[in-house]
């Protein structure tokens, strides 16, 4: 049986919402490459709903299909409902990780949610521009 | 789709001949080589004439080649048991840092059976140094094992010059040859070792079968007690036809080991001098000169080894890598950790190993083929993007 599920091969053959945000609202960066895996994540806020997901993400192919993933769940959605997402959420939706990746290579949704949290800090600060 | 196997060092094919020889023992030649009537005579025979290929594939006498279940299990009985039957002179073991697992974490379990461990250094190709060793020997010292080549980075160690500092201080030397024998010549008797491991699966013959040659004279302590099978040193019913096909491989490898040698090494080198062509910031892993005629490796900055492998598969190719996610515990290869590389590097390590079967073609379509891949990681890639807005975070490996 091959390691990974067909959904997370799918989008790591095809990953959504690669890229960078210029100007973003937020960014969130976790991880460090010395571990294995490493994501950034750039957000565009628009009324309150993620108007723009995307990431860069240097790592395995779990790593990558996080990541799209995340992106793919978090689009569109309030700051509050892309903040429940969780690591657990994202593997079902991959239909399931390996045992051994799912902390190392599980990280979008933490990445995510930095990035958040960092838009806010800055809306707090009156830097925001929603 | 064009497949292109590229990975044999993890196990080589079968060789048609070799499987042609090994046939009938899983047919009407099935008897068991302890029994007394034909039946087991033939199977007695069959294993005798093994024996003897397989010795003379190492410069060796029969009689001192064990048979074993693999390379890993030669490397158990080779650490654990030379080191156990000499344990009332000394306790004390010294082994490299880029040995294969199966002897480094044997030599683990000493330790925690009261022995002492001296792990000695490689230099930044993988080369241990001689004198390195003899600075770690001990008056205790009763056992050192280097490798003779690694199979992740191909580089050769210089094991006569060892073996010239372990006999001037009276200590056994046994060398891990799995990843040599079979590919490159190795004479036990030009070597000056007293222990040897080998494998089936690493030149064309079958998986699950290896040998330990143990220079006569020299005392080591079963792992597994039972009858006496291989002179009492290894029980358990042997494996006929994994032997009989150990054997064969043997025999081929020793005939024609010039003609692949030749065959593989212009294969290799086209790999190790056009992909630095191909791909900015990639350095090459492992000795320039002293390494195995089919060992092309790399590590490529900014991305990491499974996205590349898996990518490559989709494209039909197989390779490996050292990276910690391809590793089922999750760490980077000890061996490129051992050599001064630094763990993001670490990370973008890619194995080619090149086989009889490959031919330019094949390198050509992996060297066709990798670039784009290695493009499409690095606009994924946060360090990449880094790199490339900050000209910062390039670890390009000085001089390698």
């Amino acid at each position: 049986m091959p390691i990974y599920s067909e959904k997370v091969m799918e989008h790591f053959m095809n990953p959504r919402n690669v890229g960078e945000i210029e100007n973003p609202d937020g960014v969130g960066e976790v991880g460090n490459p010395v571990c294995g895996d490493m994501m950034t994540f750039y957000i565009k806020v628009k009324d309150n709903h993620l108007e723009d997901v995307k990431f860069k993400t240097f790592g395995c192919g779990a790593a990558i299909a996080v990541s799209s993933m995340v992106s793919e769940m978090a689009k569109g959605k309030t700051l509050e409902e892309a903040q429940k997402i969780t690591p657990q959420l994202v593997a079902d939706e991959l239909e399931g990780l390996p045992k051994n990746k799912f902390h190392c290579s599980n990280l979008g949704a933490q990445a995510l949610n930095k990035a958040i949290k960092n838009y806010l800090r800055q809306k707090r600060k009156g830097g925001g521009k929603d | 789709m064009r497949w292109v196997y590229l990975d044999n060092a993890a196990t080589t094919p079968l060789l048609p001949e070799v499987r042609e020889a090994m046939l009938p023992y899983l047919k009407e030649l099935f008897g068991n080589p302890s029994s007394l009537h034909d039946w087991g005579d033939a199977a007695r025979e069959a294993i005798e004439t093994a024996r003897v290929q397989v010795a003379q594939l190492i410069g060796a006498n029969a009689e001192e080649i064990i048979f074993t279940g693999s390379g890993t299990e030669s490397n158990n009985f080779a650490i654990k048991g030379l080191a156990l039957a000499q344990q009332t002179k000394g306790q004390h073991v010294v082994v490299s840092a880029i040995e294969h697992f199966s002897v480094l974490h044997s030599a683990r379990t000493l330790e925690k059976w009261g022995f002492e461990l001296t792990l000695v250094p490689v230099d930044k190709y993988g080369v241990v140094d001689p004198e390195a060793v003899r600075r770690s020997i001990r008056k205790d010292t009763v056992l050192v094992s280097v490798m003779h080549a690694n199979a992740e980075v191909g580089t050769i160690a210089p094991i006569q010059e060892i073996a010239r500092v372990t006999r001037e201080n009276n200590v056994l030397f046994h060398t891990d040859a799995v990843a040599a024998a079979g590919t490159i010549p190795v004479d036990v008797k030009k070597l000056g070792v007293d222990a040897l491991s080998l494998a089936g699966n690493q030149f064309y013959g079958p998986k699950g079968v290896g040998a330990l040659w143990v220079r006569k004279g020299v005392r080591i302590m079963p792992l597994l007690d039972g009858g006496v099978q291989e002179g009492g040193r290894r029980a358990g019913t042997e494996n006929i036809p994994a032997i009989v096909g150990l054997g064969k491989a043997a025999e081929m490898a020793r005939v024609n080991m010039a003609a692949r040698i030749e065959h593989l090494t212009p294969l290799r080198d086209r790999l190790l001098t056009e992909l630095p062509g191909k791909i900015d910031h990639v350095v090459v892993t492992g000795h320039p000169q002293h390494r195995l005629p089919g060992n092309a490796s790399f590590c490529v900055e900014f991305i990491e080894g499974e996205s590349m492998l898996m990518l490559l598969n989709s494209k039909g190719i197989a390779v490996s890598s050292g990276s910690a996610c391809t590793s089922r515990a999750l760490k980077a290869s000890h061996v490129l950790i051992a050599m001064g590389l630094p763990h993001e590097l670490a990370q973008g390590s890619i194995l080619f190993t090149l086989g009889i079967d490959n031919n330019y073609e094949d390198v050509d379509y992996a060297l066709e083929v990798l670039p784009p891949i290695v493009d499409r990681l690095r606009q994924m890639s946060p360090l990449y993007a880094k790199f490339t807005k900050t000209g910062k975070g390039g670890k390009q490996h000085a001089d390698i």
